[in-house]
């Protein structure tokens, strides 16, 4: 799709023309992330953390490839392999810790792009297919994290393994059998290690196919921004390329640079010491917590420290665990507002920044902490809101609450003033959020 | 409806979190947990600096030096450094023929070349350190039941290791008199040796470093005491968890400077390309 | 004129933004290939000793140096005669046995066991193994013929066996690398 001021493709050069005949690569780059894509002009700096997280994800790839080269998925090894490739491979250190903090990186990337379509209200209509692809990815980024965890085969990796696996045995009647076939056997030991080798250099390229959907998806409205008004006229609008390229092409040095920082001077401060010691199947570190990124999850499900009538804890941690991420599937329904940004929304702003936000930093405090109190008594009020967040007060609060007016167009709030602005509409208040309002119905 | 079931299912989790809730803090409140030695008693690291530290560190090799000769006089005897080869000494700065020297004054598992037994033989810069025992069960035979562990990774396989290692060679104590009057069944065990340093107090490993010249280092270095020879193994160790780290140092320098200017004209181009743009 | 100049600088920042790009792209794949060449632990000299001292004249065995084998060879007087015989310079590889040997050791022939031509292992170092038409090693993959002093001599391989670096530690010890 796209806007119907929208620059076209027009290659001069005849091979470009030729090209553009046989396999229009060109064209489709040029209207994704060219000239011919037109994006708001007003966009601010959380609407890069999307190309950030692309770039997040080519530099797992790339290092991943270059540590499977030297890396043997045998536990008689594979610590040795690893601590092989950091001590004598030409840059093999840098492959190591560029790898290890690129996960890291990844989800710091990921939950401020998160943050983003939570607090713009970017997961609503028409944006749904885009937001629910969105959950896919972080679906399969947290298995192919933890089960690159696992690779190392050290203290951590083992034991995150036996107590991840753990949580399906939960289940009741297949629990254990089921827990059985992902392992391949009775504990973590060799044929669980080499399906979760296998399967952790396929699910990037998984990951790699859904992003391209999410883009797709992306594209066919266009991006929103910070006043959810979607783009009326060409005013609103500046094409990506130069604008963007350039806006996200800095963004990227200045993440390189932190991500440097990290890599070159504290490469272990994320990685839990334990990993360093070889896994030994006899012995459970004192304390094991999954990587920083799984904390608030891991908060929620150790939070359930009492039955529930006929449900055992253990259940219901697992089930919150799963439920506090499934949860955002349906947020493009349970939303009722028909204002998107936060920044219109008086009430679920004060939710969002008094409720949502202090819940999350309780939750990613509680998960790394030990299991005793007062943590996990936090984590329970935490847990508790969290899932009050999003199942009560935001189908309530969306449903009662008076937005604030919202600017008539993209170009009003930047500028001022809109020519076009004699055409809103007489309760200028409110856009409703439908389908066909949007501008990808009308192109 | 799609509100009232979610609504009802907000309801089924946070009630049940309650629930969990008021019964934690009931027992809390009520129950208070036993206090133990070892939350007490426990300590942090002391503070000590490494010339490996901060951006700008580089090891000090002839302290390097120091530490290896300390772990081989010493800790050599119990704990194996697997993941260092002989060859990788000459990173301490001994020539290519004392490491050759070195090396063959380690024995190494072989195979005799007539018979096909295994045997063992002189060491080559190529081969690893070899283990002292020749398997866990020997171990712990040898040591109280206790495995003594590998080096090589040990001053990042614990917190603050490289502090760590220091404060644990140089804090055994007698048990404090405070310690038994109020937990008086916390008492060391025979066999084992209090020091505050390791998490459970009670460590199987006897005190190494016994006293000043234990090992000694010739002309041109500091005096052995037992402070400076942990010092001196710690810093060894930090160079055998990381041999790489002056390289990954120096190259980040490079990196980062780079990447400093390279976003700086970034910002600037960016600038430029949305001058007279307001957005 | 004043516009023109400033639209001269901004270009040059643009362009100068896109080249640190470029030179920060490269800095990237130097590392990428790098990794690949052979690491430290497989490059580190090493080392082996043989025990020659079993090998009677007309036999020859088989070691291992870098991960591939090298020929120990005990050449009987009959076989060093047939080598000296040949006129060196007409070979395609031209060398005498004494430059493939050892100062009074000229009986101990020691080469790679590789042949030059594709790197498969000549036959002729085992026990039973045919010798070839020059009664020194016969590489069966292409046919390539050496002599008695490891020399090529017919076949498609473009060079004699390679003499590996070696010292006698002692009159029954040798130590290859
Ligand atoms: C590999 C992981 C991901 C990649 C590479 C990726 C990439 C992108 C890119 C390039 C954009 C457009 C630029 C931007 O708006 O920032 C975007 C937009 C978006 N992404 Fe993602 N994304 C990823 C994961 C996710 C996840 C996990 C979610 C939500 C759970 C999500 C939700 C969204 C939404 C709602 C938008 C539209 C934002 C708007 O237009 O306001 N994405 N994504
Ligand atoms: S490899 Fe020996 S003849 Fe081709």
């Amino acid at each position: 799709m796209s806007f119907p001021w929208a620059n076209e493709y027009k290659p001069n050069h005849p091979f470009m023309q030729w090209m553009d005949e046989k396999l229009p690569i060109p064209r489709l780059v040029y209207n994704a992330v060219g000239a011919g894509y037109p994006v708001p002009r007003n966009l601010n700096y959380f609407w890069n953390f999307g190309f950030l997280a692309l770039i997040c994800l080519t530099i797992q790839i790339v290092t991943g490839i270059v540590m499977a080269m030297h890396y043997a998925a045998n536990t008689a090894v594979a610590f040795d392999t690893i601590e092989q490739t950091v001590r004598d491979v030409n840059w093999g250190w840098a492959m190591r810790y560029a790898h290890a903090n690129g996960a890291s990186a990844f989800f710091v990337v990921i939950y401020i792009h998160i943050f983003r379509g939570l607090y713009y209200g970017s997961y609503k209509a028409p944006r749904e297919m885009v937001w629910l692809l969105g959950v896919v990815i972080f679906l399969l980024m947290m298995a192919t994290a933890f089960m690159g965890y696992v690779l190392p085969w050290g203290q951590m990796s083992f034991w995150g393994a036996k107590v991840i696996t753990g949580l399906f045995g939960a289940i009741p009647f297949v629990g254990e059998p089921l827990q059985q076939w992902l392992l391949g056997g009775f504990a973590p030991d060799n044929a669980a290690l080499n399906r979760f080798f296998s399967l952790h250099y396929l699910l990037p390229f998984v990951i790699v196919g859904v992003v391209v959907l999410h883009i797709w998806a992306l594209h066919i409205p266009g991006s929103s921004n910070p006043t959810g008004v979607e783009v009326k006229s060409e005013s609103d609008t500046v094409p990506f390329y130069p604008y963007f390229i350039a806006k996200d092409g800095w963004a990227v040095g200045a993440f390189a640079l932190l991500f440097s920082i990290a890599v070159f001077y504290f490469p272990n401060a994320l990685g839990h010491p334990d990993n360093y010691i070889p896994a030994n199947p006899m012995s459970t570190p004192a304390h094991i917590v999954p990587e920083w990124y799984f904390w608030p999850f891991y908060a929620i499900l150790r939070a359930f420290t009492q039955d529930f009538f006929i449900i055992p804890a253990k259940l219901m941690g697992v089930l919150a665990m799963f439920g506090a991420i499934l949860v955002w599937f349906f947020l493009p329904w349970l939303d009722r507002s028909p204002v998107r940004s936060s920044n219109y929304r008086p009430a679920y702003k004060k939710f969002f920044w008094f409720g949502l936000i202090p819940t999350m930093a309780v939750l990613f405090y509680c998960g790394g902490a030990p299991a005793e109190e007062p943590y996990v008594m936090l984590s329970q009020l935490a847990a508790l809101y969290y899932f009050a967040h999003f199942l009560i007060v935001l189908p309530v609060v969306s449903a009662i609450e008076k937005p604030l007016p919202l600017p008539y167009s993209i170009t009003e709030s930047v500028l001022g003033h809109d020519e076009g602005s004699h055409l809103r509409p007489a309760h200028g208040a409110t856009e409703a959020v439908h389908p066909e309002t949007a501008p990808g119905h009308t192109a | 409806m799609a509100r009232i079931l979610s609504i009802l299912v907000g309801l089924f989790f946070t009630v049940a979190l309650a629930w969990s809730f008021g019964l934690g803090f009931y027992t809390w409140a009520t129950e208070p947990a036993a206090e133990t030695a070892e939350h007490e008693f426990h300590r942090h690291p002391k503070e000590v600096h490494f010339a490996s530290d901060g951006a700008f560190g580089k090891f000090d090799k002839q302290q390097l030096q120091r530490g290896f000769q300390v772990y081989k006089e010493v800790c050599s005897a119990c704990h194996s450094l697997s993941h260092v080869a002989f060859r990788d000494l000459e990173q301490l700065g001994y020539s290519e023929g004392q490491v050759k020297a070195i090396a063959a004054g380690f024995q190494v598992p072989g195979t005799d070349q007539t018979t096909g037994e295994a045997n063992s033989r002189p060491g080559m810069p190529t081969d690893y350190f070899p283990k002292p025992f020749a398997n866990d069960i020997a171990a712990r035979a040898a040591n109280n039941n206790a495995v003594p562990p590998d080096l090589s990774l040990m001053t990042k396989a614990r917190h603050d290791g490289p502090a760590y290692v220091y404060s644990l060679l140089t804090g055994y104590q007698a048990q404090p008199a405070e310690l038994l009057k109020k937990f008086p069944d916390a008492k060391t065990p025979s066999g084992l040796h209090y020091n505050p340093y390791f998490a459970n107090l009670n460590l199987a490993m006897a005190p190494p470093l016994t006293g000043e010249g234990q090992v000694e280092y010739g002309a041109g270095n500091p005096r052995p005491t037992v402070d400076q020879m942990a010092k001196d193994v710690s810093a060894f160790l930090i160079w055998t968890a990381e041999p790489k780290l002056e390289k990954r140092k120096q190259t980040g320098l490079a990196v980062c400077l780079f990447l400093l200017f390279a976003t700086v004209l970034g910002y600037m181009s960016y600038r430029n390309i949305w001058a007279g743009k307001k957005h | 004129m004043a516009e023109t100049e400033g639209v001269r600088r901004r270009d040059f920042i643009n362009i100068a933004a896109v080249s640190a790009a470029g030179v920060a792209g490269v800095g990237i794949v130097i590392p990428l290939i790098s990794q690949m060449s052979a690491s430290a632990d497989v490059l580190a000299a090493s080392s082996t000793e043989i025990d020659i001292s079993a090998i009677q004249p007309g036999q020859a065995i088989k070691a291992i140096f870098r991960k591939q084998p090298v020929f120990v060879r005990n050449l009987t007087p009959k076989e060093i005669e047939e080598a000296n015989a040949v006129d060196a310079s007409s070979l395609r590889d031209p060398q005498t046995l004494a430059e493939r040997t050892k100062e009074g050791k000229e009986n101990w022939l020691i080469t790679m066991g590789v042949c030059t031509h594709l790197g498969c292992v000549p036959l002729g170092a085992g026990e039973g193994e045919v010798k070839g038409e020059f009664g020194g090693y016969f590489c069966p993959c292409h046919g390539s013929s050496y002599d008695t002093a490891a020399r090529i001599r017919k076949g498609p391989a473009p060079s004699n066996l390679e003499v590996p670096e070696y010292e006698f530690s002692s009159d029954t010890v040798v130590k290859i690398g």
